[in-house]
C-alpha cells in the first residue's frame, strides 16, 4: 500500500487525519523518543522528522532554536537516521524526512533517497527545493519508492498551483497562510479558497499545515482539507508543560478526527 | 566619373562611420554595464538558482520581471547614473599611488578607484540607490535589508531616507555590539534595527531573519539584499548596479594611461565590490583579475573566511556556491578582522569565474590587513575600510614577483575613518583606549 492509497483508506474512517512534527535532536533524542510514543498512543496518522540544519530559513524562531540547540548537541545525519528506523519500526505510521536541501545536495541525491528507504521513511519535505530543481531527484526518489511532498502557497498563480501539483506525490502539503511556522492561523474564508483552489488541480489529500494548535482548528477543517498538521504549537506544549501536557494536548488533537 | 564615384564613396564612408558609431554606442552600453549573464534558471555554470520557498515564487518571478525590463531600458541605467552622480560622487576618481608604490621597492604603477568617496564611505550606495530606484518602479512602500558590519543598513537607510520608504534592517545582535556606531545612525536615519539573537548571530542569521519578514510583508516590501549572493535575480541585479565601477575605471584608465590595467585586485566578501569592477574586464584577456578573501588567522588555522581555500559547494540562503561548511553541510563560522568579510557563502558569479580560472583567488590574513592599512594611511594619506585593505595587502605580499612597468588597479571598496572603533582596536592604539575609558567614565 503505497502513502496515498494508507490516508484514502483513513480517510473513510475519519473526518481528517493528523501529522505531527518532531525536530530531532530537540530537546534531546530520549524527548524526541517520548513524543514519538505519545504519537503512537494517539494513533497518529503520519509523523514528520525533521533534519536540524544551520540556516532554517523557512521556520519560525521556536523550530530554529531547537534547530541549532539539536545541532549544537551534535547531532549528525547517523544519530537521525537511527531515530528513523527505531521510529518507524517501532510504530503504525509512516515517516517522512523534513529537511533542508544542503542535506540532501551534501549527502548526494541518490544516497538521500537510499537513506531514507533504507531508514524506513516514505518520502520527504523540502521547503527550499523548488521543482525546478529537483533534477534527478523525481526519478531517484521513483526508483526508492518515496514519494516527494509538494508544498503550495496561497500566493502561487493558478499556473503554478498547477504545475506544482501535477508533480504532486503522496499528498500535497498546502501551507496555510503566508510567512514561517508557529504562528496562528485564522481559519478564514481565504484558507478556504485557497484549498478548494488546490483540490481543482489534485485528487490527492491536500495537507494544510503552518499555525495550527487546537482541536477547534482540527474541526473547522472537516471536509475541507484532509490533513491537519501540527508542529510547532505541540513543541510549544512540550517546552511549557512537559510531558503530560503533551499527550494531553496530541489526544485533544487526535480526538478532533472523529 | 571619378568625382561621383568619390563623392558616392564619401556618402558610404560617413554612412558607415555613423553605423560604426551607433555599433561603437551600442557595444560601448552594452559592455559598459556587466558581460555576464545567467541562464533562465538563474544560473553562472554550475552556480546559483533559486533555491526559495513557493511561497516567495510570485514576489521573485516579478522582481525578475521588473529588473529584466529595467535592464533593457537605456533612461533606467541614465536615470541611475544622474542619481549617482548627484547623491554620490560619482564618477568616483582613479588615483594613482606613487608613494605607496614606491614604498613597496616596485617599478610599476598603482592605480586605486575611490569607492571610498561614495556618498556614506563605500560601494555599496551603488547598489542600495540602484534597488531604490527599482523600488520606486515596482511602487512598494517599505524596505527591508539584512547587514553585517552595518555598511549596507546605513547605506539602505540612507537611500530609505531619501526616497521616502520606511526601512527595516536586521542585524545579528553580535554585530549590534559590535557596531554600535551605524546602530545609531541608522536609527537616526529613521530605521528600525532589529537585532537577531538566533545562529550565531551575525550576517548570514540577519539574512535568514530578513527573508522570513518578506515572506509575510512581500506584498508591500522589497527586499534590498546587500551584495551579489541569494537567489537569482540578487546576484544579477546587484553586479549590473555596481558594474558601474568598473564601467567608470575602463574609461578613466585608458584616458589616464592610453591602456587598460594588467591586474585589477579587489576584496571578496559577497562578491559585489568584485564583481562590480571585474565584470566590465571580463572580456579583456589581457588584464588578470585577483579576487582577495579574508585569511582570518591563517588559512591553516580554519580561523577565516575564504571560501574558495576552505570551503565546499552547498546549497544555503537560496543559492549554490562555496560555502564555508562541515561534512555535513551545516554552516561552519568564519573569523575576519573585516566584517564585511565576514561570511559563509560567496558570488555565484565569483565561484563560476573561479572554476573557469578567469578570476584569482588568493587571501590575506588580519596582520597582514592592519600593516597594510597603517602603510596606506602613511603614504597616500587615504584611510582604507579594512575590507579594502585585504585588496592592498596581497599587493603588498606579491609586489617583489610584481613585473616593471605593470600597472595594477585596486579597488577601495570603502573608506575607514568611519571604522575608527574597529581600526583603532585593531591597530592597538593605546591613547585611543584611554579616551574611551575616560569617556567611559563621565557616563
Ligand atoms: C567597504 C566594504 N568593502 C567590501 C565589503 C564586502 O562586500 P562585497 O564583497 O559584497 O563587496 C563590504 C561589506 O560590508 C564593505 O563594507
Amino acid at each position: 500500500m503505497n502513502l496515498t492509497e494508507y490516508l484514502t483508506k483513513r480517510l473513510k474512517k475519519r473526518k481528517i487525519l493528523l501529522m505531527t512534527h518532531v525536530v530531532v535532536g530537540y530537546p534531546s533524542l530520549e524527548a524526541n523518543w517520548k513524543m514519538l510514543e505519545a504519537m503512537g498512543g494517539a494513533d497518529v496518522d503520519l509523523v514528520e522528522l525533521q533534519m536540524p540544519f544551520s540556516e532554517p530559513s523557512a521556520d519560525g524562531p521556536l523550530f530554529v532554536k531547537a534547530n541549532q540547540e539539536a545541532l549544537r548537541k551534535g547531532i549528525r545525519w547517523q544519530d537521525y537516521f537511527d531515530l528513523m528506523k527505531r521510529a518507524s519500526e517501532q510504530f503504525d505510521f509512516p515517516v517522512l524526512m523534513m529537511g533542508y536541501c544542503n542535506t540532501a545536495f551534501s549527502m548526494g541525491f541518490e544516497a538521500f533517497c537510499a537513506n531514507i528507504r533504507r531508514h524506513c521513511g516514505e518520502g520527504f519535505i523540502i521547503p527550499d527545493l523548488p521543482l525546478e530543481e529537483f533534477g534527478e531527484l523525481f526519478k531517484l526518489s521513483r526508483d526508492q519508492d518515496l514519494d516527494p511532498i509538494m508544498l503550495c502557497t496561497p500566493t502561487n498563480s493558478e499556473e503554478r498551483l498547477q504545475k506544482i501539483c501535477s508533480h504532486g506525490s503522496g499528498f500535497i502539503y498546502c501551507v496555510a497562510r503566508k510567512g514561517v511556522t508557529g504562528q496562528n492561523t485564522q481559519l478564514d474564508l481565504a484558507v478556504e479558497n485557497f484549498l478548494r483552489q488546490c483540490r481543482q488541480y489534485t485528487d490527492l489529500p491536500l495537507a494544510l499545515g503552518f499555525g495550527l494548535s487546537q482541536r477547534e482548528d482540527l474541526c473547522q477543517l472537516h471536509g475541507k482539507a484532509g490533513i491537519a498538521i501540527v508542529g510547532s504549537a505541540l513543541l510549544k506544549t512540550w517546552e511549557a508543560e512537559g510531558e503530560s501536557g503533551y499527550r494531553k494536548h496530541l489526544i485533544s488533537l487526535a480526538a478532533a478526527r472523529e | 566619373m571619378k568625382g561621383q564615384l568619390t563623392s558616392q564613396e564619401n556618402v558610404r564612408r560617413i554612412y558607415l562611420q555613423i553605423i560604426k558609431q551607433k555599433i561603437e554606442r551600442y557595444n560601448f552600453n552594452s559592455m559598459s554595464t556587466q558581460t555576464i549573464t545567467p541562464d533562465v534558471s538563474g544560473y553562472y555554470g554550475e552556480y546559483g538558482g533559486m533555491f526559495i520557498p513557493e511561497i516567495l515564487r510570485t514576489t521573485f518571478d516579478e522582481l525578475v520581471a521588473v529588473f529584466t525590463e529595467a535592464k533593457a531600458d537605456p533612461e533606467f541605467w541614465q536615470s541611475y547614473v544622474d542619481v549617482m552622480q548627484s547623491y554620490s560622487c560619482r564618477p568616483t576618481p582613479v588615483t594613482l599611488l606613487e608613494n605607496f608604490a614606491n614604498s613597496l621597492g616596485g617599478k610599476f604603477q598603482i592605480f586605486c578607484k575611490r569607492e571610498d568617496l561614495n556618498h556614506t564611505g563605500a560601494h555599496k550606495a551603488n547598489n542600495v540607490m540602484g534597488q531604490g530606484l527599482l523600488v520606486k518602479r515596482m511602487g512598494k512602500k517599505r524596505i527591508i535589508a539584512e547587514t553585517g558590519a552595518g555598511q549596507h543598513g546605513v547605506a539602505t537607510a540612507t537611500m530609505a531616507a531619501k526616497m521616502g520608504l520606511e526601512c527595516t534592517v536586521y542585524m545579528g545582535s553580535v554585530d549590534v555590539e559590535r557596531q554600535r556606531p551605524n546602530v545609531f545612525w541608522m536609527e537616526q536615519l529613521g530605521a528600525k534595527v532589529i537585532p537577531v539573537t538566533e545562529g550565531t548571530a551575525t550576517l548570514k542569521d540577519a539574512i535568514n531573519a530578513a527573508m522570513r519578514d518578506w515572506a509575510e510583508s512581500l506584498e508591500t516590501t522589497h527586499y534590498v539584499l546587500g551584495t551579489t549572493c541569494g537567489p537569482h535575480p540578487f546576484p544579477e541585479m546587484v553586479a549590473w548596479f555596481q558594474s558601474i565601477i568598473g564601467q567608470e575605471s575602463r574609461e578613466q584608465m585608458l584616458k589616464l594611461s592610453d591602456k587598460l590595467p594588467d591586474r585589477i585586485y579587489a576584496c571578496v566578501g559577497g562578491g559585489s565590490n568584485a564583481s562590480g569592477i571585474f565584470l566590465p574586464f571580463l572580456e579583456d584577456e589581457s588584464v588578470e583579475l585577483v579576487g582577495v578573501e579574508a585569511g582570518g588567522h591563517g588559512l591553516d588555522t580554519g580561523a577565516h573566511a575564504a571560501r574558495f581555500s576552505g570551503g565546499s559547494v552547498g546549497i544555503a540562503q537560496g543559492y549554490k556556491t562555496y560555502f564555508f561548511q562541515d561534512d555535513e553541510g551545516q554552516m561552519l563560522h568564519t573569523h575576519s578582522i573585516a566584517a564585511g568579510l565576514d561570511y559563509i557563502g560567496v558570488s555565484p558569479i565569483l565561484s563560476h569565474l573561479h572554476d573557469q580560472k578567469r578570476i584569482r583567488f588568493t587571501a590575506a590574513t588580519d596582520e597582514a590587513v592592519i600593516s597594510a592599512t597603517k602603510l596606506l594611511i602613511r603614504t597616500e594619506g587615504i584611510i582604507p575600510a579594512l575590507e579594502s585593505s585585504h585588496a592592498f595587502a596581497s599587493v603588498v605580499e606579491e609586489a617583489p614577483d610584481i613585473p616593471d612597468g605593470t600597472q595594477v588597479l585596486i579597488n577601495l571598496s570603502g573608506r575607514g575613518d568611519k571604522d575608527i572603533f574597529n581600526i583603532a582596536e585593531a591597530i592597538g592604539d593605546e591613547k585611543w583606549q584611554e579616551f574611551l575609558q575616560t569617556r567611559a567614565l563621565k557616563h
